[in-house]
């Protein structure tokens, strides 16, 4: 008998983006259908988690302002992504984030907050942030939880969405929400597997490589000399895509194309790390 | 034989030759010459067949193609193989009689769209993370996991229903499944008419196999039995995953075909969604038999006794290809004891350590007049050469593609330049075929593709744009135009019999338990496996730093290290028929009363390939890893 849905084919709806008439599958999302809506906590391998509200976009004829990233288009929608209504909620929303956390590793955040005119220092110096002491317990990765903006990415890759690892989750409530391990262990001492595949969905730069992380503490980080090649893994048959960023002819980051019908971005412990034989000579 | 912890190794830049028994560094013209003059120098002596050539799972499908054909258009003959004979050469030989292609049927989408998924001797949630991804996706969608393995690994615990069988019973419990299956009319009447031969002798074959036999004799209650079959027959679309825990046992290739035999009498094999699927060890093990590098196909699976197939590529080449099958590696390291095999050429493999009962397969590559060994460490077996040739890693540092366990074959590319000192595996090829008469080169790897798809009619469609636009193709891939559907076989449930094409035979297979027998003095049995960090023999894995990581341990039951009176990470020795080494204890609550398991990650501190048994798989020469007979001695006390 059949117990999973494997589903039919999609229909195509019509509707309307700042304008324009536009044509998408159904069940997309709105932002999968319009180019460039800011957004920290969406994840092109994840279920929507509808946290940071970066990408707030006005539905006409809806009280309130909806998130784009998990609002589904609907036939004959009219949609409107820049508005003094949306530009309004995003300067909030980037000057909150600013405020409270380090976001000087989040790619493209600087842009949109010129974009909106976004002033996190107005809070003036005793805004409350998440500032601490970066996490360094391994010698694979590093957390630095005061660039976490708690957009859940990492706990949804490393739980049921892809890893089922379970390894961490959300403690506290309120302001003191943070991402943690079970009660607040070492990662050698959790149920981590170091697949690393939380670093690859983390928008800020929280989650790192511990070759990122020192590289950047001594200045030698330098992402406009990098390049990025895609290649296959070599330690089962399964063959995973891995994409190798090098720098120096040093491999110094590895993740996997999100496209990607073997990986979807995710990848295991030898995978994400299991360079370093190469480069030992 | 104390534990030793090992050095990462370090990249080999210098090519190697022995004078006086010692590997000195050399120039490269110096390591060439003397490398294409020993090969002459024993295949004038002994004939092709002297010559043998051990190339790389790992490599490219391009490599393993320049091998292949170094092989026979070079030296005139078929002795070529690579470590898919350790692990899943059974799968592709019994693939391969049933259904005449040597894959794996699905993809890894038809995975995650199964209403049903049977790992079978495979603990992919440690050996084969992603792919696990995708079965976790169906068991969230509402499939059935159903874990068949000696072992309560972290796979049996994702399971709905863990079948823990006794290890070396899988013909029986495979052959219960089957007659619960037949004598409850769920048999698949119109695929078998349709699509099979043979299944009245099959039928008959499990009669013995009732219920309470099977649990008897598996160690499977007669309800679980009961429940996989009903789960099995029933189910709409129906996966089966095996991995080494099927094919490594003297009689792996019969294990394959008892699995294979449930698909064809339920009618899960052809379908979407319905498959039989091996997962592959290595990252190229499928790849590097497609292109030929294994002693009876040339590249596309074609044999190599098909007088048609082998002029196609005579033309081609220029060669004259033996018209006989040549020696697996199993067979090849027994022509090294005998002395008819005098030179290997090893790309990238490490038989001194890999292979089942190492210390015998040193000893014979200790008898050969002349090794050649091409690899980008100094492995234990690059320490036994004439002439070592420093190679480049395949995935990052050379231009090609491997081929993965659905088949699909995808681009490699250069990421890094290798240290100075190592070159690439192709050009290396090409230069001893130039010292030995063969005016070879090739500007790059496409153009060695290009080559092969010319004479490999299921790679034909796979131009390298091709494969970077779609994100690799499966195969088979006839036509630039069009694309096959993601899974095998659909022939075998056409209407039209010519359509059709042969029918996929039933197969009767007998219960053999393991050769190595447990005994008074040899009580427990071991058995092998990997760890998520760790990789084989640990040359490559253990380049990195893994908290993970806790070395060898011998793994026990909390019941029988009770019973030997010995705790947590003492130092204990194990011995079996073939030897002893000395490993730390680990209690392992998965583990039942009379089985041990270990890896061979970590064969420079404790090498249990020492305690291993050689028994093959007459078909396909796999070694029986899966089951050896211990015992386990406390050490005496140390003041």
């Amino acid at each position: 008998m059949t117990i999973v849905d494997i589903g039919l084919p999609r229909r195509l709806i019509e509707f309307t983006v700042d304008g324009e008439q536009i044509t998408v599958p159904e069940g997309a999302t709105i932002l999968s259908a319009c180019k460039d809506i800011p957004t920290l906590c969406y994840g092109d391998t994840l279920e929507p988690a509808n946290a940071c509200r970066v990408c707030m976009v006005e539905v006409e004829g809806s009280r309130t302002l909806v998130p784009s990233c998990s609002r589904k288009v609907e036939p004959g929608m009219v949609v409107r992504t820049d508005t003094e209504r949306t530009r309004h909620s995003r300067r909030m929303v980037l000057e909150l984030l600013g405020s409270a956390t380090d976001l000087s590793t989040t790619p493209r955040v600087s842009e949109w907050m010129a974009e909106v005119g976004a002033d996190p220092s107005r809070f003036g110096p005793d805004a409350a942030t998440v500032s601490q002491p970066a996490l360094v317990d391994n010698p694979l990765y590093v957390r630095d939880y005061s660039k976490c903006i708690l957009c859940y990415k990492c706990v949804d890759a490393c739980g049921d969405q892809w890893q089922n690892s379970f390894a961490i989750a959300v403690a506290g409530r309120g302001f003191d929400a943070h991402i943690s391990t079970e009660f607040s262990a070492p990662l050698p001492d959790s149920a981590c597997v170091y697949c690393g595949n939380c670093i690859e969905v983390c928008p800020t730069g929280a989650l790192s490589f511990r070759r990122e992380f020192d590289k950047r503490a001594d200045g030698t980080w330098d992402e406009s000399a990098q390049t990025a090649t895609t290649t296959v893994c070599t330690f089962c048959g399964v063959g995973c895509n891995l994409t190798l960023h090098v720098q120096d002819n040093e491999i110094v980051k590895v993740t996997s194309p999100h496209d990607s019908t073997v990986t979807h971005g995710n990848l295991c412990i030898k995978g994400r790390f299991g360079w370093q034989h190469v480069q030992n000579t | 034989m104390g534990r030793r912890k090992r050095e990462p190794y370090v990249r080999l830049t210098q090519p190697l030759v022995r004078d006086s028994g010692v590997l000195r560094p050399a120039s490269w013209d110096e390591a060439l010459d003397r490398a294409a003059e020993g090969f002459r120098r024993n295949v004038e002596a002994g004939g092709p067949n002297a010559f043998g050539m051990f190339s790389c799972a790992r490599a490219t499908n391009e490599m393993n193609y320049v091998a292949q054909k170094f092989a026979r258009a070079v030296i005139g003959t078929n002795n070529v193989d690579s470590c898919n004979r350790t692990c899943h050469a059974p799968s592709v030989a019994g693939l391969a009689k049933v259904f005449g292609s040597g894959g794996g049927t699905s993809s890894y989408q038809e995975i995650e769209d199964a209403d049903l998924i049977v790992l079978w001797g495979s603990n992919a949630r440690e050996a084969h993370p992603i792919f696990f991804q995708h079965v976790l996706k169906a068991v969230h969608r509402g499939a059935r996991l159903y874990v068949v393995d000696p072992r309560q690994t972290s796979t049996a615990k994702w399971a709905h229903r863990w079948l823990r069988l006794t290890v070396g019973t899988d013909i029986p419990l495979a052959n219960a499944i089957a007659r619960e299956i037949i004598h409850s009319g769920l048999a698949n009447r119109s695929f078998i008419e349709r699509g099979t031969e043979g299944f009245e002798e099959y039928a008959a074959s499990v009669e013995e196999w009732t219920l309470p036999v099977a649990e008897q004799v598996t160690g499977v209650p007669a309800d679980l039995i009961r429940e996989l079959a009903h789960a099995y027959a029933r189910a709409d679309r129906a996966q089966m995953s095996w991995t080494l825990g099927i094919t490594e046992h003297h009689n792996g290739t019969d294990n394959v075909l008892s699995l294979i035999n449930l698909s064809l009498l339920t009618g899960q094999v052809g379908r979407y969604g319905a498959g039989l699927n091996p997962l592959r060890g290595q990252n190229n093990v499928q790849g590097g038999g497609d292109m030929g590098a294994i002693p009876d196909r040339l590249p596309g699976f074609q044999d190599v006794e098909d007088p048609e197939a082998r002029a196609a590529f005579d033309a081609a080449w220029g060669s004259q290809i033996p018209p006989y099958k040549g020696w697996n590696l199993t067979q090849m390291l027994e022509a090294m004891e005998r002395g008819d095999m005098t030179t290997v050429y090893v790309i990238g493999e490490n038989p001194a350590q890999s292979e089942a009962d190492c210390e015998h397969t040193i000893k014979r590559m200790s008898n050969l007049d002349h090794v050649v060994v091409q690899d980008i460490f100094l492995t234990k077996t690059a320490q036994l050469a004439h002439v070592v040739l420093p190679a480049t890693a395949a995935w990052c540092e050379t231009d090609g593609t491997f081929t993965n366990s659905e088949r699909r074959v995808q681009r490699v590319r250069k990421a890094v330049a290798p240290p100075d000192g190592a070159r690439d595996d192709i050009e290396l090829l090409c230069e001893l075929a130039r010292r030995l008469g063969h005016d070879w080169r090739y500007d790059s790897a496409e153009q060695v593709w290009d080559e092969m798809r010319a004479l490999s009619p299921m790679h034909r469609g796979m131009s390298y744009a091709r494969l970077a636009d779609l994100g690799g193709i499966q195969w088979p891939c006839p036509s630039e135009e069009s694309l096959e559907p993601t899974y095998l076989h659909a022939r075998l449930w056409e209407a039209d019999p010519v359509r059709r094409g042969r029918p996929a035979p039933f197969s009767v297979l007998r219960h053999s338990p393991p050769v190595d027998e447990l005994s008074a003095e040899f009580p427990l049995r071991l058995t092998t496996g990997r760890r998520l960090d760790s990789y084989n023999t640990g040359v490559q894995s253990g380049g990195f730093s893994s908290p993970l990581r806790r070395g060898e341990t011998l793994d026990l039951c909390p019941e029988d290290a009770l019973d030997l009176g010995v705790v947590e990470d003492e130092l204990v020795q194990v011995s079996s028929r073939r030897g002893a080494v000395v490993a730390p204890v680990r209690i392992d609550e998965g583990l039942r009363p009379g089985l041990a398991f270990m890896t061979f990650h970590f064969p420079d501190e404790v090498d249990v390939n020492q305690i291993t048994i050689e028994a093959t798989d007459p078909v396909a020469g796999t070694a029986e890893y899966k089951a050896a007979a211990i015992r386990v001695d406390k050490l005496p006390a140390v003041r």
